[in-house]
């Protein structure tokens, strides 16, 4: 019989009904992995960015400041911010004390919204890239990652920083203002454990990525990062890597996509022909592959096709 | 109760006759789905009797747009006997119509490339000198926005003297022929910026004899590259690239087998 009381109790469950076939609240599931003195790496996916991993494609480094954590890139959301802070909480009460943007790039800096009340140091072309393009980069990233963006706002970094000598928190630091992925990439060495914080300058075992490249001024840098004589290379994505072959793997590759795509021009084959070339065996088992290849046809073939053909008036 | 069903029937008879007004003379089952096709088989192609989809015509093209403002595309219909010419166009665009291919001594294939203003279903609708209509299609996804953002020439204040300015080359052993033009392409959507486009670009040998012709929409892209194919062996020595914008100005140039850069 349906009493007053039982209809009511009836309506009080109808909206918990709905949450039976919602999706569960998505989180990331971040650890962060001893690496050397005082160095933590949050290691990313090697793929690119989707539903299933929500952007958790790139690398962070978290490195014990006199006063909390000194936190190299944040991530690509406000939510993925969110979990770095928990996590960096796990390691030193204090939390997070200080923040770098190595690159505009949005799975690099897109967290810096839940540490914008702290210091957030980049180089004056990061900054102003960021500014720039970060509201398109958000309008594609909502695309790609739908709910895990949700209530991501683009904070650009706060603090501009220049090369050399460079004390983060009590802990020092050569900073090396570089460039070739993006317009402005910073290089951090730390000079206690002689490791090397890449950026994405470097990439191992992953494809690089080429939409703000320029490959000649990619490959000094690469020299400058040789040059520095790390102990241990973090890369932008990939494992860390404690020989430097992450810093020879990517010169190979990008001196192989510039050989590749220019002999492609000089031989008169169009974007698509490119694209659909079979990738060396040595890139083609690299994460996100060979979907990275075809965007690079993308980005540089219409520039390098256009100093290869000869004028014809 | 019979004049309710005189006029149901009176009702049913006049639904149907306005939704066949609507139909192509001949409607086809559109692979993609996409929901646009029955139109642009009639406003783009004229709304032909012989038509049908058709997998020997290929189209191939990446399946996620990386740029809005230059998305690639090869259609390949040389498997399709005598060829007169290829409409591409896109489903779903604020200007569905990209060009024209009239292949005349080339092959049935071009590469060009195209703006893409949200995800959609690219065709290709190749008719043959008997009349009959072959429809390739593709689905490319695009984040968008590539009809409606000014030319990137603008950036710059030397665009004027580059308008026109052709590079390309001949490749006589794979009967290839290359070229890019430099042109803003505006496509009129961009505020403030009327059309200015190329409209007719063509191959002609020595004597003026057309090899290959297109007719160009607003969304092939800014700077116009194609690749036109050609029997092995059968291009002359040099090719002269004739055309014109709708601002009346000439674009005219020489492909040969010449020195790369």
């Amino acid at each position: 019989m349906l009493t007053r009381r039982s209809a009511l109790g009836l309506l009080a469950s109808l909206p918990l009904a709905p949450r039976a076939f919602a999706q569960p609240r998505l989180s990331y599931d971040l650890t962060a992995k001893p690496l050397a003195d005082g160095i933590w790496m949050v290691e990313g996916a090697t793929d690119y960015f989707s539903m299933e991993n929500g952007g958790a494609i790139v690398n962070i480094t978290l490195m014990k400041g006199d006063s909390g954590l000194i936190l190299v890139d944040t991530g690509s959301s406000r939510r993925y911010g969110e979990a770095l802070n928990t996590l960096a909480r796990s390691l030193d009460i204090r939390g997070i004390s200080t923040v770098v943007n190595t690159h505009h790039h949005p799975d690099h800096f897109f967290g810096n919204q839940v540490f914008a009340d702290r210091p957030i140091h980049a180089l004056g072309g990061t900054r102003q890239a960021a500014l720039d393009e970060g509201d398109a980069f958000a309008d594609n990233m909502y695309r790609l990652l739908g709910d895990w963006m949700r209530g991501t706002e683009v904070v650009p970094p706060s603090d501009v920083i220049a090369g050399g000598d460079l004390t983060l928190d009590g802990r020092d630091f050569l900073a090396l203002p570089l460039g070739g992925h993006t317009s402005a990439d910073l290089a951090l060495m730390d000079r206690r454990s002689g490791t090397l914080v890449a950026g994405d300058l470097v990439f191992y075992n992953r494809a690089p990525t080429t939409p703000s490249a320029d490959l000649p001024r990619w490959q000094q840098a690469l020299d400058a990062l040789q040059a520095a004589k790390p102990a241990l290379v973090i890369p932008g994505h990939g494992p860390a890597d404690p020989t430097g072959d992450s810093i020879t793997q990517t010169r190979d590759y990008l001196s192989w996509l510039d050989r590749t795509l220019r002999e492609g021009a000089r031989a008169g084959l169009d974007m698509v022909e490119l694209m659909e070339t079979p990738l060396p065996d040595r890139f083609a088992g690299m994460g996100a592959q060979p979907q990275e290849y075809q965007r690079s046809v993308a980005h540089l073939f219409p520039g390098i096709e256009r100093e290869e053909l000869p004028r014809g008036n | 109760m019979l004049i309710r069903t005189a006029l149901a029937a009176l009702i049913a008879v006049a639904g149907g006759a306005a939704a066949a007004l609507d139909d192509p003379q001949t409607v086809l089952q559109d692979p993609m789905g996409s929901g646009m096709w029955n139109y642009h088989q009639k406003g783009l192609l004229g709304d032909p009797a012989d038509i049908r989809f058709d997998d020997r015509v290929v189209l191939r093209a990446p399946a996620s747009a990386e740029d809005s403002l230059n998305v690639p595309l090869l259609v390949d219909a040389t498997a399709i006997p005598d060829v007169k010419r290829i409409v591409v166009s896109a489903d779903y665009g604020p200007i569905p119509h990209i060009l024209t291919y009239y292949p005349e001594q080339a092959e049935a294939k071009l590469a060009l490339r195209f703006k893409i203003d949200q995800a959609t279903a690219i065709r290709a609708s190749v008719e043959t000198h008997s009349g009959s209509w072959h429809i390739g299609s593709t689905y490319i996804d695009a984040a968008g926005g590539g009809c409606t953002a000014p030319a990137h020439a603008y950036a710059s204040d030397d665009w004027e003297e580059k308008l026109g300015e052709v590079h390309g080359r001949l490749w006589s052993a794979s009967g290839r022929a290359r070229l890019v033009v430099d042109h803003p392409m505006d496509t009129g959507l961009a505020d403030g910026i009327p059309v200015f486009i190329i409209e007719d670009l063509s191959l002609q040998d020595e004597d003026g004899t057309p090899l290959a012709r297109l007719e160009l929409h607003e969304p092939v892209n800014e700077d116009p590259a194609f690749t036109f194919y050609f029997d092995a062996g059968a291009l002359p020595a040099s090719v002269k690239v004739m055309g014109r914008d709708n601002n009346g100005n000439r674009i005219r140039g020489v492909l040969s087998e010449g020195e790369l850069n």
